[in-house]
């Protein structure tokens, strides 16, 4: 994979180990290494491995019956309908933030890029909570909804609303940057040349915004399917109707199924590790096209 | 002026920032405030009651005072792990990076049950840690260690293409000019690495403060000794006091507000002096 | 096509970027718009593509007044700074852009587009890099690249944005004098924008000078370089050497030196600065005559046909550094030595008053001992 990026990647590490002014003794490096990498083991390693390690403690059996019996599967289905929804909305969004934020000038930029990443900053169990307050029995709109028979909290809209908030910035903010760094200059480009506005988006712009794209709605999906604090709030735990994967897991934890749990739990501890082997490629494709374009300009010089 | 404001070449821009603004608010904002709004149904008096018990107090503690002894942590395995990645060559190298967003990326209750088996009394570290007195699981010290793992990312991922950024010819100055490799990365390194290393730090705070599925299973939940204040919201909630649970949130978001805008005056400078170098 | 802009005026805020500029670019001339940066010359250029709205004024092309026109309708061909070229692009695909994006009924068949691509890649001597990609392309290919596709869409007019700026000093040159030959060809009306007065003088038919938002002159390239009509012209068209002093009795009173004007038109006692370019100036070793300025000998580069001498006044010179440009022989007659002391005396100078451009006045040559001034 990557040839050319690894050397780059290793070449950059070598180049200080190699140099006396920026070299350290052998025993710090060893050092640092050795305590790098006991952190890692400690604290990534042996909790990935746990998962593993506890879903299969009772056998295969018992591992797939967990992951196929009718409850679990309703959880898997509703985490990705929840995905499916939350994901989409949230990268139309993005696109359409990034578009406004990075491409124009306008008063009040700067806040509205923090507002946007506001939603990290609140902790989840609050995020499923303002809903409660707006459309929870005693909430703003629980009198009307009760009236016209419309659930939305302990509902799968609750649990849209609660993914929607935690996931909202992640398209969004891997963006803005990017295509801040990226200029009008191509766009304005394609208007002289007389493209309309939206051939030139679908032409010029989303091609080089492509894999920052696909890295948010990597990351943007992890999240939607991942997330606990949020929907734990607005799901009421009804199992088979309102429970998501996760929460499916701290079901089966607190009803002690322990290697059910576990197998429930490997599967999204999969999902995870999919993610950064995605996230991995993707940031490597990205990588590659600047070391391209650097390399180029080398050879010009 | 008012001419240069409306002429824009490019097209959409009354278009997406409206519908910008309009999600925002129907997503984030409007429902936000409704932690203000139904907060203000109490007086003074009770709010203040509310947020002063002690119980709620002794969850600030903990929550507060775990997350920042997390970030503190984090701050400085972060930067020895930036450091390794990026200065030094060694196999698996390559794998070690890719798997430093696990927290990101591992659902934060599948992140909670698998510490707690791995430090419970039969699991694989704390067999051997609890007959050496060391009761990590459903302890505070539990919080702690669910709150490292979820805060690790930040600081690493803020540092590191600071670090890559650096150039070479800075620390070749230094040495040239007489600096041993210590003073170098005090006096040269260090400084340049600050505003990264205190805005990955903000951020794993902020995270761990809100932080509550890894927490819950590993923490044990015991009022005044373990009790973090997100799971004392959900537990007025599951009371049916919404009040009780909107009068603490409006506490922690304040907090978060107050946080987020540190959070981007950091970066801000951070951006700037990464400029600058 | 011709082009006119009329009372354009353009504010960044407090900054006022264009003060009321009004020019007239006729029809298939290669004008340069020539000028420090911050001068406002990149932004008429938006302007009048349609890139960048004027708080007021009109452009007008063709004698139609376009400024509600959009970019697209105003059939202008635009080469950015940084080429802007489309990165995911070959370079075929990047010159077929313009034509593929035009609406279906406009649209010419993927044939008649693959030869008119062919045409114009041949034209700038690419043909041969069609299938690469930008990133692949040195800067002047890429610039080439840039002009093609601008061109492919059969513009009314060429608007180049610093089109050399990037450049190395060697491909720049290489391009001016190709952009030139292609203008020669074309002959489409164009306006380019550069802060390297080399450049513009050697490219343009008409170069436009420009300070501070304001058009200072305006001419063929000689007519600018000989006869500048404003001190920000003489200064920014060449090295200068500036005597400032006050003048009395048909003199130019520099501390303790004079310079003879003649009837200057400058009222006696009235401050002025002289220019000079180094050529301008001649060197006299016998000291006995007073007139010219005192000055020191420090340094005598003699490098091809001409010698430059570097010198620092000597006596009551208010610029303390001249630098005199002499033919060769002239220099190896006077032989020169670093510590000597000789007088400067200007074979024509120009004065202006300090504080007001437009009161300048121009000396034409004039013999050394016969400097005098002439009110114009």
């Amino acid at each position: 994979m990557g040839a050319g990026v690894v050397s780059t990647w290793t070449i950059h590490a070598r180049r200080f180990e190699a140099n006396a002014a920026t070299r350290e003794p052998t025993w710090l490096k060893g050092v640092l290494i050795t305590i790098a990498l006991l952190f890692f083991g400690l604290f990534l390693l042996l909790p990935l491995a746990t998962v593993f390690a506890e879903a299969f403690r009772k056998g295969w059996a018992v591992y797939f019956a967990a992951l196929v019996e009718p409850d679990a599967r309703s959880a898997m289905m509703l985490t990705l309908l929840v995905a499916a929804i939350a994901v989409p909305l949230n990268l139309v969004f993005g696109v359409t933030a990034a578009w406004a934020i990075a491409k124009f000038n306008f008063r009040g930029k700067q806040l509205l890029t923090t507002l946007i990443d506001l939603p990290f900053s609140v902790s989840p169990v609050i995020a499923g909570l303002i809903y409660v307050l707006i459309f929870g029995a005693q909430g703003w709109f629980g009198p009307w909804l009760i009236e016209h028979d419309v659930q939305i909290i302990f509902a799968v809209p609750g649990l849209v609303l609660a993914t929607i908030f935690v996931t909202f910035p992640f398209v969004a903010r891997e963006l803005i940057p990017l295509m801040e760094a990226q200029g009008r200059e191509e766009e304005e480009a394609a208007i002289v040349l007389g493209a309309s506005g939206w051939k030139t988006f679908w032409y010029v712009t989303l091609p080089n915004i492509k894999w920052g794209l696909i890295y948010g709605v990597v990351l943007c999906n992890a999240r939607a399917m991942g997330e606990f604090g949020a929907v734990s709030v607005v799901s009421g735990h009804i199992r088979g109707r309102t429970n998501t994967l996760p929460l499916h897991v701290e079901i089966l934890y607190n009803e002690y199924q322990f290697a059910a749990a576990f197998a429930v739990a490997s599967l999204l501890a999969l999902l995870a590790l999919l993610t950064l082997v995605l996230k991995s490629f993707v940031e490597w494709q990205g990588r590659r096209s600047m070391h391209h374009s650097q390399e180029a300009s080398e050879v010009i010089s | 002026m008012s001419r240069s404001k409306t002429h824009r070449v490019l097209p959409g821009f009354p278009l997406t920032l409206g519908y910008t603004l309009v999600y925002l608010s129907l997503v984030v904002l409007i429902p936000l405030s409704a932690v203000f709004l139904k907060s203000m149904s109490l007086s003074l008096e009770e709010f203040w009651a509310i947020i002063s018990a002690p119980r709620v107090v002794s969850s600030y503690k903990i929550s507060f005072g775990i997350s920042l002894l997390a970030a503190a942590i984090n701050a400085v395995f972060g930067l020895i792990f930036a450091w390794v990645l990026v200065r030094y060559h060694f196999p698996g190298k390559r794998i070690i990076d890719a798997l430093v967003d696990l927290p990101f990326a591992l659902p934060t209750a599948v992140a909670g049950i698998a510490l707690t088996a791995l430090y419970a009394g039969n699991g694989w570290l704390g067999q051997w840690l609890e007959p050496l007195g060391l009761k990590v699981a459903f302890t505070p010290l539990g919080i702690l260690v669910a709150l490292t793992f979820i805060g690790l990312p930040f600081v690493v991922r803020t540092v590191q293409p600071v670090l890559e950024d650096l150039e070479m010819e800075l620390e070749e100055a230094a040495a040239s000019l007489g600096a041993d490799r210590g003073q170098t990365f005090w006096r040269v390194i260090l400084p340049v690495l600050t505003p990264a290393l205190l805005t990955g730090f903000a951020l794993a705070f902020a995270r761990a403060v809100g932080e509550y599925g890894s927490v819950i299973f590993i923490a044990g939940n015991v009022p005044m000794v373990s009790e973090i204040t997100p799971l004392l919201i959900i537990t007025k909630l599951e009371q049916y006091d919404y009040v009780g649970a909107t009068a603490i949130a409006v506490v922690m978001l304040v907090f978060s507000f107050i946080l987020l805008f540190l959070i981007n005056g950091l970066q801000i400078w951070a951006n700037r002096s990464r400029v600058r170098t | 096509m011709s082009i006119q802009v009329k009372n354009i005026v353009k504010r960044f805020g407090d900054f006022v970027a264009l003060d009321d500029v009004t020019l007239d670019f006729p029809q298939g001339q290669l004008v340069g718009l020539l000028g420090p940066s911050g001068c406002g010359k990149t932004t008429l250029l938006r302007i009048i593509a349609g890139l960048e709205a004027a708080d007021h004024g009109q452009v007008f092309l063709e004698g139609e007044d376009a400024s509600k026109a959009h970019v697209r309708e105003r059939q202008v061909g635009f080469v950015f700074q940084h080429y802007a070229l489309f990165r995911h692009m070959t370079v075929f695909d990047n010159v077929a852009f313009g034509l593929r994006v035009k609406p279906r009924k406009q649209r010419p068949n993927a044939e008649s587009i693959r030869r008119r691509v062919q045409e114009l890649l041949e034209l700038v001597q690419l043909d041969w890099l069609a299938a690469r990609y930008p990133t692949q392309l040195s800067g002047g290919q890429r610039q080439r690249v840039a002009l093609a596709r601008a061109l492919a869409v059969e513009p009314r007019v060429l608007l180049l944005d610093e089109p050399f700026g990037a450049l190395d000093a060697k491909v720049r040159k290489e391009l001016r004098r190709w952009l030139r030959q292609l203008h020669n060809t074309l002959h489409i009306t164009s306006i380019f924008v550069t802060h390297d007065q080399e450049e513009a003088l050697e490219v343009s038919d008409q170069v436009v000078l420009m300070n501070r938002g304001r058009v200072e002159q305006i001419g063929a390239p000689h007519e600018v370089y000989e006869q500048p009509t404003t001190p920000f012209v003489y200064s920014f068209l060449g090295a200068v050497n500036l005597f400032h002093g006050r003048v009395q009795d048909q003199q130019l009173q520099i501390g303790a030196d004079h310079l003879p004007v003649g009837d200057s038109g400058f009222q006696p006692g009235a401050e002025a600065l002289g220019f000079v370019r180094p050529h301008e100036l001649d060197i006299d070793t016998n000291l006995a005559d007073h007139t010219g300025i005192e000055a020191r000998v420090e340094r005598v580069l003699a490098l091809g046909a001409t010698a430059r001498i570097e010198l620092t006044g000597a006596s009551g010179g208010t610029h303390r550094h001249y630098e005199v440009e002499l033919p060769r022989e002239r220099a190896a007659v006077l032989d020169l030595n670093p510590g000597q002391i000789v007088r400067l005396k200007p074979a024509r100078m120009r004065l202006f008053a300090p504080d007001s451009p437009s009161a300048e006045r121009i000396l034409p040559e004039g013999s050394m001992t016969g400097i005098y001034g002439e009110g114009i």
